[in-house]
């Protein structure tokens, strides 16, 4: 094993935006040959530690050392050339030219004025051959999934960039579990070849399963850097909630009797609905006071069943009954009239509307039932937004900030807000919890189960399992776009597993 | 602390550049041409006692641009465009030129006819005409882009080139010269000595700023052009906002018609209102409202009007031909572009904030 050295060297780094304290006197360090892990809350600091390392934003204070030389580091081609790549969570390649080209992107080697082909495709097969990948370098990098896709730009960094230290953030969210264990192999190969790794993830499974060491960062701070063995799981939660696990635990024992809620009212029955290329037909029930979850992997069919109960796309099979009431007209606008509710999958591109205020972002679905011409007075809107924070607890200086400046966690808060404004009979959750932090993700679960109990009915759409089954009081299970099982919440989370994945 | 707020809060005003903008313009003016604020008051034959002066002509004249800013900021307050809104001046020109004269659209008249100072038709039945079909217009639009789901820009284009055919066709392709005096008094008629075209625009103003401020629309619009999907998703029809957007456009490239044509005694199909759609696009920049669409402010957007027509008279004033006028303009163009650019702007929030933070530590 080569010895382990400081690549960079990051100390009492400062950054704050207007009104904001990002960063204050964080010190960071990436050893060679090591995957470090940068663990903390959204709003912890992660992504301004990672923007100030690859040049996007410039230190108010502290300085950063690369193998021992103070540099600073003007943007983010000069952290390239410095050493210093990042891959993303969306893939930044062109999918519609060769394995090849992205890889030689910029550097492709000429002969005669035009490009040497031959030796382009050459130089790329061996930078593959290193990671030991099984690519055909001449097909469109489409051809490729995203875990490919993401390897394939990590050669990138490392061959043509010929980068040191590499940041993946948030590699594996969309990624299943053989693709994710691919990844973590061609991380392991690179960390024994001495490029250190820092590692940015949501999930503590998969720190675990390979990181070096653990550093983490609350509310701008630095709480400490670890060695992964020393610090138990329970510990790392509590570092970077700042607070005790016994909420967490909580939670469950609250979950109150099933066999009360079995004789509740339908509120939603859904006969055969199904729609052609999208949803095979599928039979279902919503019933009052209840959470029904559905577990299904990406690609199952959750989502498309979410959007068709809410009106999304038009059915071409089977019927929706909402209370006792066959639905002919499926549009949003007339899914909020019947009372159902839905916080969509994709919060940036379908729930939030980012330059718009919280109170209007608030306001907006109650505001359209009401039409053109009934605007709810400026008072009015400041009652229900008022409240709304309140009630779900939503950190903001103000009302009237933008919805965009806020974490995830707060936005997803907003989305809930609009809904529960309505005062919806169902509401219909797609991934609320995705991508927010831990302390967040406990506070909606528990207000989904509290909102049932108040009598609403609830869905839970969820990739995370554990999740799922602490809510939910009836599990749906989806595959291959229809349901395929449905279990009550006393089912093992093995069960579902496997049929999940079809092997039941 | 509270000097820093102010600063702050005119920084992010919508109005601040194009007053910016305007100051600068009236300076330079008031440098070159001390002249040029000069008013007075005449008396005129028709109308009585009258301001005259270059403002008040800025004003009037302006007065048409003016009005296609204010429908053209909705429309791009949804994230669209509407190209076809010079067409659309055209067409109201030609609709009411013809109807005061429906003999005009025959070829065999005689001069009598043609020049006499009467119509058939009744002074409102015009008007509403006008109206009618610029409105039509818009609402062709809105139907293709909301509806037909046409990009924008290829949307309004078919108009833009169709529309002066149309009004080309409703004068049976000839330039129509209006005798008929009651119709000129929208564009030459002055009441308690001020341009009627001015109460036109105060009335216009007043009239979509009510539409979009007092009920949920003006949200509706901001939200459709920032996140059309989310808006959507959130249970607002938005189809028919765009379709409101752009019939009120319409609406207001009518106005625009009506005024401009009576102010010229004549209809021309082929350059009534020509360029207007350009000029009042860039109106409506200057007035900050993003080309993608979102936030707006209707008076920042006719500040942007008025801007660009003391520019022209300005530059006219200069001397220079009229011929050129088109390379000034271009000036101004690349100066507000650069103006409103990320860059500068940044640059200019840093000066703003750090002279806000100088006044705080002063106090």
């Amino acid at each position: 094993m080569i010895e382990a050295k400081n690549i960079v060297k990051m100390s009492g780094i400062a950054k704050s935006f207007p009104g904001v304290i990002a960063l204050e006197d964080v010190d960071f360090t990436l050893r060679s040959g090591e995957i470090h892990a940068l663990m903390g809350e959204n709003g912890a600091g992660k992504s301004t530690l990672i923007k100030v390392l690859t040049g996007v934003e410039q230190p108010d204070e502290g300085a950063i050392e690369l193998d021992g030389k103070f540099v600073q580091v003007r943007s983010p081609q000069h952290s390239q050339e410095l050493g210093i790549s990042t891959v993303y969570q969306e893939v930044n390649l062109c999918t519609n030219i060769s394995v090849a080209e992205n890889i030689m992107l910029g550097h492709e080697p000429y002969r005669f004025g035009s490009i040497h082909w031959q030796k382009m495709n050459e130089l790329a097969r061996r930078a593959i051959n290193r990671l030991s990948l099984d690519v055909d370098i001449t097909q469109p990098l489409g051809n490729y999934s995203v875990a490919i896709q993401q390897m394939i730009a990590i050669t990138r960094a490392l061959e043509v960039l010929s980068a040191k230290a590499l940041i993946l953030d948030e590699p594996t969210s969309s990624l299943d579990m053989h693709e994710t264990n691919l990844l973590f192999d061609v991380m392991r190969t690179l960390k024994n070849e001495g490029i250190g790794i820092i590692f940015i993830t949501h999930f503590l499974d998969q720190v675990y399963q390979i990181a070096d060491r653990i550093t983490v960062l609350r509310n701008g701070k630095l709480v400490g850097t670890y060695d992964t063995p020393s610090l138990p799981r329970v510990e790392l939660v509590a570092k970077m909630l700042g607070r005790s696990l016994t909420e967490l635990d909580a939670i469950s024992k609250e979950k109150s009797h099933e066999e009360e809620k079995m004789h509740k009212q339908h509120l939603v029955e859904v006969k055969g609905l199904g729609r052609t290329g999208t949803l095979e037909p599928v039979d279902l029930e919503l019933r009052a006071s209840e959470v029904l979850g559905i577990a299904g992997l990406l690609g199952s069919g959750r989502t498309e069943l979410a959007g068709l109960i809410f009106g999304i796309d038009s059915p071409d099979k089977g019927s929706l009954v909402v209370c006792g009431e066959k639905v002919n007209n499926f549009s949003p606008l007339e899914s909020l009239k019947r009372g159902i509710a839905l916080c969509p999958e994709d919060r940036k591109a379908e729930g939030i509307v980012g330059d718009l205020t919280i109170r209007e972002n608030i306001i907006l679905a109650l505001q359209a039932r009401y039409g053109w011409f009934k605007f709810l007075s400026m008072q009015k809107q400041n009652e229900i937004t008022e409240k709304y924070i309140q009630l779900l607890g939503i950190v903001t200086p103000s009302p009237e900030q933008l919805v965009k400046n806020l974490s995830g966690g707060n936005q997803q808060k907003v989305i809930l807000a609009r809904w529960l404004a309505t005062n919806p009979q169902v509401l219909i959750l797609d991934e609320p919890t995705r991508g927010i932090d831990v302390g967040a993700k406990t506070e909606i679960q528990k207000l989904v189960m509290q909102l049932a109990e108040e009598g609403k009915s609830c869905v839970f759409i969820s990739s995370e399992l554990e999740e799922v089954l602490r809510v939910s009081d009836r599990i749906a299970v989806l595959r291959d776009r229809t349901k395929v099982a449905e279990y009550s919440s006393s089912v093992d989370d093995q069960t579902l597993i496997h049929t999940m994945a079809g092997e039941l | 602390m509270k000097q820093t707020s102010v600063l702050k809060r005119i920084s992010e005003s919508r109005l601040l550049w194009p007053l910016v903008a305007w100051a600068m313009i009236l300076i330079f003016n008031a440098i070159v041409e001390p002249g040029f604020f000069k008013l007075g008051i005449i008396e005129d034959p028709v109308y009585g006692k009258r301001l005259y002066g270059n403002l008040v002509d800025i004003f009037n004249n302006g007065a048409p641009l003016m009005l296609v800013a204010i429908g053209m900021t909705l429309v791009i307050a949804t994230g669209g465009i509407d190209l076809s809104v010079g067409a659309v001046i055209a067409i109201s020109a030609a609709m009411g030129a013809v109807l005061i004269n429906p003999a005009l659209g025959n070829e065999l008249i005689t001069n009598d006819i043609l020049t006499r100072n009467a119509t058939n038709t009744p002074l409102p039945l015009i008007v509403l005409a006008n109206l009618a079909a610029g409105t039509l217009c818009g609402l062709w639009n809105g139907l293709l882009v909301s509806r037909a789901k046409i990009q924008p820009m290829v949307a309004t284009l078919i108009l833009m080139v169709a529309g002066r055919g149309i009004a080309q066709l409703i004068t049976n392709g000839q330039i129509m010269t209006i005798y008929y005096t009651p119709y000129f008094w929208f564009g030459n008629g002055y009441i308690l000595g001020l341009p009627v075209s001015i109460y036109i625009v105060a009335l216009v103003l007043l009239l979509a700023w009510l539409l979009v401020r007092k009920t949920s629309i003006g949200l509706f619009i901001e939200s459709v052009g920032i996140n059309a999907k989310s808006t959507y998703y959130s249970g607002i029809n938005e189809q028919n906002v765009k379709l409101l957007a752009y019939t009120f456009c319409g609406f207001c490239g009518a106005i625009a018609g009506l005024i401009l044509s009576s102010y010229v005694h004549s209809a021309d199909g082929n350059n009534n209102g020509l360029n207007y759609e350009l000029d009042a696009i860039l109106a409506v920049v200057m007035g900050g409202t993003l080309m993608t669409g979102g936030r707006f402010s209707l008076f920042a957007s006719v500040i942007g009007a008025v801007v660009i027509w003391t520019f022209t008279v300005t530059v006219y004033s200069l001397g220079v031909p009229a011929n050129a006028l088109l390379a000034a303009k271009a000036v101004l163009v690349m100066v507000v572009i650069l103006l409103y650019s990320d860059y500068i702007r940044r640059w200019m929030n840093q000066f703003f904030e750090r002279r806000g933070q100088k006044h705080g530590t002063a106090n």
